[in-house]
């Protein structure tokens, strides 16, 4: 009881973790291209939920600001997957996973 | 604000995260995971601003929601004949996929719980994080700051040729 009535650390690493394995279960199970970019930004969240609960925690500012790079980058990523996905889709006319086996048509 | 109102708005916001979470991974439908993922984004935020971070909150606003869901959507449109095809997506390797989401949960949860043994420091973060940002920005991180920005750009450029209108395939066909 005591542990669910203050919160603390562990309560952050726990709902990151919960994060973290969707992420990864959308990555491994599902075919569209989309919902597997869904996962890896579910993975970026527990990964930037891990590093600000450790930087509250421990006081400094180095979690905070690469938090703040992790957010840069996942745009950055978005933006580049999204075209890809676009390209896959102009040449197979499809976005199923499973089926885009070979580099070119 | 009380302890127990602090307890029960937290819970709240983990709640909205880990369920819309969950939408998002076992909906069958790509346009309610991309709305569910809204969800996912906002509850975040709200736990950033319990984790004494207000400026990455709304970055984390801002940047996914303004941002990468949008283009998210835009995916799930370019991607689909919205009039033809409806929008499901099959599923495969389910019981592997639960094996290793249990597996990675149940692990994770239990080397972060129960194994370690964290030390809290005595002087956390308190208050408004902004300020702070802002001077370390450009102080120790202004390396990597320039970096970002470049590498922004060079995203964009990237991004841009790659989904470009190709006019001459176009005339081919």
């Amino acid at each position: 009881m005591e542990f669910l009535n203050t919160i603390g650390l562990d309560h952050y690493l726990v709902i990151s973790a919960i994060l973290f394995g969707f992420g990864l279960f959308a990555i491994v199970t599902r075919k569209n291209a989309i919902v597997v970019l869904m996962g890896v930004e579910l993975i970026l969240n527990a990964a930037n939920i891990n590093l600000l609960a450790f930087s509250k925690y421990n006081g400094g500012m180095e979690g905070v600001m690469f938090s703040l790079f992790v957010i840069v980058l996942a745009a950055a990523e978005a933006a580049i997957a999204l075209a890809i996905v676009i390209n896959i889709y102009k040449t197979f006319n499809t976005v199923d996973l499973s089926s885009v086996d070979s580099m070119k048509e | 604000m009380t302890n127990t109102t602090y307890t029960v708005i937290f819970y709240l916001f983990a709640a909205i995260t880990v369920f819309s979470a969950a939408f998002v991974v076992f909906s069958r439908n790509v346009i309610y995971s991309a709305f569910s993922l809204l969800f996912t984004f906002f509850g975040v935020a709200a736990l950033y601003v319990f984790l004494s971070a207000d400026f990455i909150a709304v970055t984390q606003i801002v940047v996914y929601v303004g941002g990468i869901l949008v283009l998210l959507l835009f995916g799930v449109m370019f991607t689909n004949k919205i009039m033809m095809t409806d929008l499901k997506t099959d599923v495969l390797n389910i019981v592997p996929g639960l094996l290793i989401l249990v597996a990675t949960v149940g692990g994770l949860i239990h080397v972060f719980v129960q194994r370690a043994d964290w030390l809290v420091s005595a002087d956390q973060l308190q208050g408004s994080v902004v300020e702070r940002i802002g001077f370390e920005t450009m102080s120790r991180y202004v390396l990597p700051f320039e970096m970002a920005s470049i590498l922004l750009l060079l995203a964009l450029i990237g991004a841009a040729f790659l989904a470009r209108f190709d006019k001459a395939e176009k005339n081919e066909q």
